[in-house]
């Protein structure tokens, strides 16, 4: 056991830190940043980001694990940590490959054939293309393998027709990996083939949803007729609830290289010295010495957890279902903590004016943006049933519609 | 950067594991909450036996010369069995304080013999109800001789010897004091875990000396403790999972509404989130034992951090056993309340979760200062 660097680590880490400091500005505690899913994405921004994943994909700084065929370094779990640690502590445009390279990319490189990998991986990982995930519906979330858009064939084409809900950053996407339902006469998991449609193909049509912050990071996706070349289909017919688990994990453990400085209490604790409660510092005062110290517990917790499950992968093994953990205990702790420093405010707890909050509303901010973050992704509730049955064993809970084939299977209004 | 243990390190585990499953079956534990009986002796023989008193002890005063990491594994595996045995005190505290700030001289009269287990030691800090600050005892120290009173000390009753904090001219130091001496008096009291007694060491100008060169022994006192809180939160941490694990079993066999207690989503989200809060403490019990493994300066703020975590979900997990086993749980017959009691004694032992929380925070915003 070494939670230091090895000296290779070390070296590495002063060459990963040397070419940021030359290509960026580091971060300071100052400012208010959007902590949020990819809201706020404006020309600019979309220019930003491309633009710095190009610049890190040109000096080989980019999707460090993935294989030199597609543009990677094949670097160690630990090294990508590494990166990702120093990559925090600079400011950096919003993360909007998050999909593509955690999810989309991983997925291609296990299912996807060779020449489907070599057509997408290496401009996914440039950053020229982005990607998003088209899964939920709107009678379909939790329970995903309910989804009803249909994908019918037609010769070497399949036409879609239906409704995406949610789909993160569709609106300025290229690419989007598609689960739809090949056959509603098979039971609801085996009737699902898994697909890659381009964004800007005709009878797709994208309408912005406004979120609870005000943002616009998701969307509503209509279907009406598109067609998709049999040549974008991801695994065989008939698998794409197979090949979406395998998304689905990946989602999960991208949270878990998120950890860090996001979940720490250093911003809680620069907060507290700012602010006074009855007179004298909040950070002096006992009460709030003591709830701190509880979230920097769980904090700590979660980012070791992190650490250990990296361990993990270099030792070779597959992100598992522990992986949920990460987010479930992650976000609560952020919204625990951000309620917490909302409350130190006092009755300033409910402005988020940049002048006149406290840390200019970044508390704010994160208290409206982390309900979203318990949601996406797997909400608490389904992390708790794969942590469940999975994890421990216990028996899966019981389902109405077992058995029976999709079009027979009771819905709600 | 590596978070997991050797193969070396995870032989010694599996080897204590098999040891204390045929050697320590829950009976062993009851069998001394109900008895008169202060420890179960064949297992004491048996952890010296196998070379576990003397772990971090070095060769030379006749021990394993290995290292805390070690030492850690088996503290885990101690705790999942809840091990009647005076472990805790003797070995993270005791034999700890003489490993690190003992004389020569009193290296040499008391490491072999605690290796071997032919004596016991014990760590006496507390000195009544209400939290005790090492830096406010009362207990005095003057000229070689001990005045005060201590209660409660774990082991007391059993210790041939005791590490007493105490406050003398220099201000506080650690004192060395054989409990068969003339002015000692070590009275029984009455124990929430009987499986693990406590006592009240009275002293009446016992003769005492001081442990190694006078330093600074507030310091030495907060090191002795930070490394026992890192040590105990591994049979904390031990002691969760076992009591998980045996509840988890139970509910998958016991039945109603014509289905596993384990198939209710009520009872598979709580058994969830304290999975995730028991591997939380055990990131955090990890990053403590290397810490204090490679005296590190974070030792201070790792120690508080796996104490808090181990000591919390500890208690959580003994709370959360009785009330999934349902009226069984309540009885004196089954072995729920023995983790619930222990529970609560380790969370108590070396100071409450608050006290270890204004600690953190003092270690926290110092560092940051
Ligand atoms: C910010 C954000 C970004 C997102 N981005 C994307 C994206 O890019 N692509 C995409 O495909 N989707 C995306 N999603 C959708 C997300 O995956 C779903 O919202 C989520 O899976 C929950 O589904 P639902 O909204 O239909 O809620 P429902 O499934 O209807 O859940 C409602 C409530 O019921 C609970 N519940 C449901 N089933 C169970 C059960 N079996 N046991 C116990 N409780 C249960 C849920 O936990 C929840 O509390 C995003 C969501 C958010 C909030």
């Amino acid at each position: 056991m070494d939670f230091s660097d090895t000296p290779e680590e070390a070296a590495f880490r002063v060459q990963a830190r040397t070419w940021l400091e030359t290509n960026a500005t580091p971060r300071t505690t100052e400012g208010s940043e959007y902590e949020s899913l990819g809201e706020r994405i404006g020309e600019a921004e979309l220019a930003a980001a491309k633009g710095w994943q190009k610049k890190k994909a040109d000096a080989g700084w980019a999707c460090l694990h993935w294989p030199r065929a597609f543009g990677g370094r094949d670097a160690t779990p630990i090294q990508t940590v590494i990166w990702s640690q120093e990559e925090a502590r600079f400011k950096t445009p919003p993360n909007i490959y998050l999909i593509g390279h955690g999810m989309a990319g991983p997925t291609l490189m296990i299912h996807g054939s060779a020449e489907q990998q070599q057509r997408w991986l290496p401009r996914m990982l440039s950053g020229e293309e982005v990607w998003c995930q088209l899964f939920s519906e709107p009678s379909a979330g939790s329970d995903l393998a309910g989804l009803r858009t249909s994908a019918v064939r037609d010769g070497d084409y399949w036409v879609v027709n239906g409704q995406k809900i949610w789909t993160t950053g569709a609106q300025f996407c290229d690419w989007g990996i598609l689960v739809a339902r090949h056959d509603p006469g098979l039971a609801k998991h085996s009737g699902l083939t898994y697909f890659v449609v381009d964004m800007r193909s005709p009878g797709i049509e994208i309408r912005p949803i406004t979120q609870i912050d005000g943002g616009q990071g998701f969307n509503e996706v209509f279907f009406t007729d598109v067609r998709i070349p049999d040549s974008n289909r991801i695994g065989e017919v008939g698998e794409g609830w197979r090949v979406a688990i395998t998304t689905l994990m990946n989602e999960r453990a991208t949270v878990g290289t998120l950890s860090g400085d996001a979940f720490g209490s250093a911003d809680l604790i620069d907060l507290a010295a700012r602010l006074e409660v009855d007179g004298a510092p909040a950070l002096a005062n006992a009460a709030v010495r003591e709830k701190i110290a509880s979230f920097h517990v769980i904090a700590k917790g979660v980012e070791l957890t992190g650490r250990r499950i990296v361990s993990d992968l270099s030792q070779g093994k597959m992100p598992g279902p522990e992986a949920s953990l990460m987010k479930l205990l992650g976000a609560r702790l952020i919204q625990d903590m951000a309620a917490y420093a909302m409350d130190l405010q006092g009755e300033a707890g409910a402005m988020v004016g940049v002048d006149d909050a406290a840390h200019q509303g970044r508390w704010q901010y994160r208290y409206l943006a982390i309900s979203g973050f318990r949601i996406a992704g797997g909400t608490d509730e389904v992390l708790r049933n794969i942590i469940a049955e999975r994890v421990l064993g216990l028996p899966a809970d019981v389902r109405a519609d077992k058995g029976m084939a999709f079009r027979d299977i009771p819905r709600g209004g | 950067m590596n978070f997991d243990f050797s193969e070396d390190q995870k032989f010694v585990q599996r080897t204590a594991a098999e040891y204390l499953a045929d050697h320590a079956p829950l009976s062993v534990c009851r069998e001394v909450l109900e008895s008169d009986q202060p420890y179960a002796q064949e297992l004491w023989k048996g952890a010296a036996a196998l070379g576990w008193l003397g772990t971090t002890i070095p060769e030379q005063y006749g021990g394993a010369g290995l290292g805390y990491l070690e030492l850690a594994v088996i503290a885990e595996e101690v705790g999942r069995v809840l091990a009647p045995i005076p472990f805790g005190g003797s070995v993270y505290l005791a034999t700890e304080a003489l490993i690190l700030a003992g004389s020569p001289e009193q290296k040499q009269r008391y490491l072999p013999r605690l290796a071997a287990g032919e004596i016991i030691g014990a760590f006496a800090l507390a000195e009544g109800a209400g939290q005790t600050a090492a830096d406010r005892v009362a207990t005095r120290f003057d000229h070689g001789t001990l005045s005060g009173s201590k209660v409660p000390v774990l082991d007391g009753g059993v210790a041939d010897f005791a590490v007493v904090v105490a406050r003398g001219e220099q201000g506080i130091s650690l004192a060395l004091v054989d409990l068969d001496a003339e002015g000692v008096s070590v009275e029984p009291v009455t124990c929430f875990d009987p499986s693990r007694p406590q006592a009240r060491l009275e002293f009446a100008e016992a003769p005492a000396q001081q442990l190694g060169e006078a330093v600074d022994g507030l310091a030495l006192v907060e090191r002795v403790i930070d490394g026992a809180a890192v040590l105990t939160a591994f049979e904390q941490l031990g002691g969760a999972a076992r009591a998980f694990d045996i509840t988890r079993q139970y509910l998958l066999e016991r039945y109603a509404f014509g289905r596993p207690v384990a198939s209710f989503q009520a009872i598979k989200h709580r058994l969830a989130d304290l999975w995730c809060e028991i591997e939380l403490a055990r990131s955090n019990c990890y990053y403590g034992a290397w810490a204090l493994s490679c005296g590190e300066a974070e030792l201070g703020v790792a120690a508080a951090v796996a104490r808090i975590a181990a000591s919390d979900v500890f208690c959580k997990a003994t709370q959360e056993m009785i009330q999934m086993h349902g009226g069984v749980g309540y009885t004196w017959e089954f072995d729920c309340h023995l983790f619930y009691r222990r529970a609560k004694l380790l969370a108590a032992s070396l100071g409450s979760t608050s006290g270890w929380k204004r600690k953190l925070m003092d270690r926290l915003t110092q560092a940051a200062a």
